[in-house]
This record gives structure tokens, sequence and C-alpha cells, in this order.
């Protein structure tokens, strides 16, 4: 595989930060950061400075009085504006801070130009790891989420080059904002793995979430049981995957990799070990270039466990995504710096132990129950047939 | 919330005169399953889809059926139409179609059709009410059945400045209690959580492992 590869990067990132207390915490982002450069896995020609978005492309997948309202918030240094709610700010959930806009302007534009360099050729995959902000919607910030970097990257795709897209959400909340932005589109394809919505947020994400008019049968949800472990999630991946990607055949494909399916995880209710953050880049990769002449734009997403599993999940990511062999060590040098700080102790392998954790006790029905979903969702869905 | 807000306002009415035929084919292609008959603008009955089907023959017989063409609905129809007023409310409504188990109401204000009702617009209202369709996480909490508990839970999401798309009390399966099931407008909802239980009640999560 020819990999050149663009690693989107700027201290900036730093700034999309709601607070000391709020579980969005911008720290996991320098931890992995400082960890893929203890690696020496980071030459500096990989690393591309993002660009603000502009107000034209955010336009595209948002209301002009909802992007007004978040530059209005901006200029707010507390939660002062009641009319913000309405557009989901000034909540606990996405709290105003001081230069949001231009914060998350910085994301947006970071994952447009990680398109605009694969699509224009430039380079083969491109990773944007303060991305991934997929429960935005069109005049509502939610879920920690203020624009949305994917549908903006995706709309600008389809702008400019009229291309087919096939997004694939990994996240461990449904991927909501990006699907209802393509609803009926049939030329960008969602997928979104995720725990069932029964008790998570946003609880939507059902099987029968299949798209609209035109665009039926373009989404695609497989709602996991809770507690559901690395097999019985990666037998849903690769059930569901190479079938789609070889039917649908998209020109490029955008994955979301938020890695709150940990068992660590304190927000869900999956079971998975670092082991899946392994293997879903690497299906990905494959299906990339079977399918996309390789065209791949990675995105993070959630995770909130920032000290045990989010600097070495993403580090596999991009370790994949850039070619590159991992140790098994988590280097010293790193452990010794953060550990420090960190509230409980470091893994100090990529992969977790199999007897990390203690087996799940309805491990079969679960893995039963994910089955059947799967072949509800596959068939319900009209191209593949 | 009243009948108005719930109820489809496009009706599409036929006359006492429409053929049968005519008006099987307009249930068919609108996909709907009632059909009010006005009459100089005032309902005068209403047909629904199985009136229609009764009048077929048999599926089985495949001449064409002259008598379809020329029969009007008015001569099936069903009249004395159990109606309902745009202000009066969905869940009485609900309770007309339940307890008379029919499938749907014309809505009717000063003598003229001016909407209907029908199961599926309740159904709908139901699914509008329970929050689905806002990002919520859903937590269920057990009360003891007594006055005073959930204004208890309201002042623990003030307190913590959040929002509840929708909230239902419904009767426990445990003697003496109550469950309040909230949709909360939140990813996180551990803290709202942990001052729950630190209120003392239980809260209902995903179901415990195992």
């Amino acid at each position: 595989m020819n990999n050149r590869v663009a690693f989107i990067y700027s201290e900036s990132f730093l700034n999309y930060k709601f607070g000391e207390e709020h579980p969005f915490n911008p720290k996991r982002l320098q931890m992995t950061v400082d960890l893929i450069r203890e690696l020496r896995f980071l030459r500096d020609e990989q690393i591309v400075q993002p660009r603000h978005a502009t107000l034209e492309e955010l336009f595209r997948v948002h209301d002009p009085d909802f992007v007004h309202a978040v530059q209005h918030a901006s200029t707010l240094a507390v939660d002062a504006d009641p009319s913000a709610i309405g557009f989901g700010l000034g909540t606990e959930d996405t709290p105003i801070f001081p230069n949001m806009h231009e914060a998350t302007s910085l994301i947006v534009g970071g994952t447009v130009l990680a398109a605009e360099l694969v699509m224009s050729g430039t380079v083969d995959h491109a990773l944007n790891l303060a991305g991934g902000l997929h429960h935005s919607r069109r005049k509502e910030a939610s879920g920690f989420c203020v624009y949305n970097d994917i549908g903006a990257a995706i709309a600008y795709i389809k702008d400019r080059y009229n291309a087919r897209v096939l997004y694939l959400d990994t996240d461990a909340h449904h991927g909501d904002g990006v699907q209802w932005m393509f609803y009926d589109d049939p030329d960008v394809l969602t997928i979104s793995f995720h725990e069932t919505g029964k008790y998570l947020y946003p609880g939507t994400g059902d099987i029968e979430e299949r798209g609209d008019g035109r665009g039926y049968g373009y989404s695609l949800n497989i709602p996991l049981e809770p507690f559901t472990e690395d097999d019985s999630l990666l037998a849903s991946l690769n059930s569901v995957l190479p079938h789609v990607f070889h039917k649908f055949k998209p020109d490029v494909v955008i994955s979301q990799n938020g890695c709150d399916a940990h068992q660590y995880d304190p927000l869900t209710h999956l079971s998975a070990t670092t082991r899946i953050y392994r293997e879903i880049p690497k299906l990905v990769h494959e299906l990339a270039h079977e399918v996309c002449d390789g065209r791949w734009v990675a995105v993070g997403g959630g995770g909130y466990d920032i000290w045990r599993v989010v600097p070495r999940a993403w580090t596999m990511l991009w370790a994949e995504l850039s070619g590159q062999k991992l140790p098994d060590e988590v280097p010293q040098a790193w452990l010794d710096r953060w550990q420090s700080e960190a509230p409980v102790k470091l893994p100090g392998k990529f992969l977790d132990p199999i007897d990390l954790f203690p087996a799940i006790p309805r491990r079969a029905e679960i893995e039963e129950k994910n089955r059947i979903t799967v072949r509800r969702a596959m068939l319900g869905t009209p191209f593949l047939l | 919330m009243l009948v108005e807000q719930a109820m489809t306002t496009d009706v599409i009415c036929v006359t006492p005169e429409t053929p049968i035929e005519e008006a099987l084919a307009i249930t068919t292609v609108n996909r709907i399953r009632h059909l009010p008959v006005v009459k100089d603008g005032e309902l005068v009955g209403i047909i629904s889809d199985r009136d229609l089907r009764n009048a077929m023959p048999s599926c089985l017989i495949e001449e064409e059926c002259e008598v379809l063409k020329d029969t009007p609905v008015g001569s099936i129809m069903k009249t004395n139409v159990t109606t309902a007023h745009p202000l009066d409310f969905v869940e009485d409504a609900a309770n007309i179609l339940y307890q008379k188990r029919i499938g749907c109401l014309p809505v009717v204000s000063c003598g003229k059709v001016v909407g209907i009702i029908t199961e599926r617009d309740i159904l709908h209202t139901l699914v509008e009410m329970m929050g689905v369709s806002s990002p919520t996480s859903r937590v269920e909490v057990q009360v003891p059945d007594r006055p005073g508990m959930l204004a208890e839970v309201a002042d623990i999401l003030r307190a913590r400045q959040m929002n509840a798309a929708s909230v239902m009390v419904f009767p426990s399966p445990t003697p003496g209690q109550k469950t309040i099931v909230l949709r909360l407008k939140t990813m996180d909802p551990r803290r709202f959580i942990s001052d729950v239980e630190n209120a003392g009640y239980k809260v209902v999560q995903p179901p415990a492992l195992g």
C-alpha cells in the first residue's frame, strides 16, 4: 500500500474546551500527539496546519441563524445569552466558552482540508483527530459538538468533486447529526455501529432509520447491545462492511473513530478492549484501497477515558493509516511524563490483556442479539440485494 | 395537547355520489383508510377501506364488475359519524377511538370538516410526547409512591441546570413504588444519576451485567 499521509494538527485545536469539569477534554489530543511523537511516528512534512472553515463552508450544513448565534455567544465571557439555549448552546453539554466560533471553525476547516488533500490526490489518507463532531445538527449544537466538521467535509466533497461518500461511524454513540444531514441523499451512505439508544444518548440509530425519499436504504444502523465485547463488535463490522463497500462503491471513505466503546469509558456501556482500535482501522484501510483507490479521511470523535484509552487507541489509528508497525509496549518516557497527572494507572502495552475484564455473564445472548440485528439491518437495505 | 395540533388538515373527502371504484382508488393511491363523505360542505357519512372491500366481489373472480362503477358510496357509507372538535384534548379523542373501536374521527368545526385524526396521528403524537425525536439520554428512577417525589427529582435536575425533553410516570412492578422515566438533554447523565442515588432513590440504568 502506498501511504502518502497527512496529519492535520495545530496546538490551537486545544482551545476547543468546555471547562475543567467537562468530560470532553482536549488533553486527550495533547497526550495522543505526545505519544505519537515519542514513538517517532510523525515526521514534520506529514503535519499540515489546519485553516478556519469559511462561513460558506459552514452554511452548506448549518443554518446561518445558528452560526450567527455561535458567533455571538463566542464574544461573551459567560453563559449570558438566554436565546442561545434554543440553539443548544449554554447547556450542561455545550457550555459557551470564549472564541467558541473560532475554535470550532478551525476543527471544521481541518477536516475540510483533510478531505481536500485526499480528493485532490495530494495524499492517500488524512487524519484530523480533533474532528468527529458528529452530533451537531443543522441548527443546534448537541452532545459536546458545536459545528459538524464531518458534514461540512462531505458537503465540500459533493460540491467540489460530485463524489460518492461512505461515512463510517464507530463511536459508541449514534452518528445522528451526520445521518440527518444526508438522510435523503443516495450519494452519501452513512453507517453507524453504536450502543443501542435504549438508554444511551442520543437515543436514535434504530435499524429502521434507513433514509428517506431517494436516500432510502442509504442510512445503515447497527445498534449493539450494552456489554458487547470485541469479538461480537468485530464480527458485526466484518459481516457488514466488505459487502457494503463493494456494493456501494464509494469514491472516498470518511471514518469517525470515537473510542468510547472501551469498557473503561465512563459514558457508555459497551465492553470492548483496545484490540478493536487496531482492527477497525485495519479493515477500513484495506477496503479503502480495494474500493476507493485508497481515498480515506479519518477523524477522531468521542472517548472519555482520556488516560487509559484515547492516547493508545488514536496512536493505533495513526500507525495503521501511516503504515507503521507499533511496538507492543507503550514508551516508558511517555508513561513517566503523564503518570503523575493521571488518577489511574496508565497501561504499559498497546493491546489490553485478554483477561483484563471478567467475562460478561450473558455473552452468548448478547452475541446472538447482535447477529440478529446485523441480519435485519442488512435485509432492509435495497442496494445490497 | 389539542386535537387541532395533532390532526391532519389536508383531508381528502368524497361525495355521496362518488362511485365505489373511484373511492377505492383514492384510498389506495393516497395510502389512507378513511374517507369522510361530504355533501354541500357538510359531513354526511364516512367510509373506510374495509367498507369498500366488503362491497367488492371475491378477488378470485376476474371479470370486471360494473356494479362498482355504478354504485355510489352513499349507499354503503356509515352515517351518524362520531366526530371530534379542534379544541378537544388529544387524550379524549384517543379514548373515544379506543372505546368505540374505530380508527379515526373527522374533526368538524362550524359544520365544516377541518381535519381528521386517526390512530396513526395519535401514535405519532405519543412518540413525540415521549421525547424520542430529540437527542436524549434515558434514565429511569424508582421512587416511593407518595406525594412530592416528582418535585424532588425535578429539584435535582434544576440544581444541575439540566433540561428534560420528556417526563413520564409509570406504576412500578414493585408494590408501593413508581417509576419516573426521564429523557434528559445531555450526553453525560452521570452527575444527575449520582445525585439521585445520593438522595436515596434507585436508578435503573441499562440492565445490570448478568
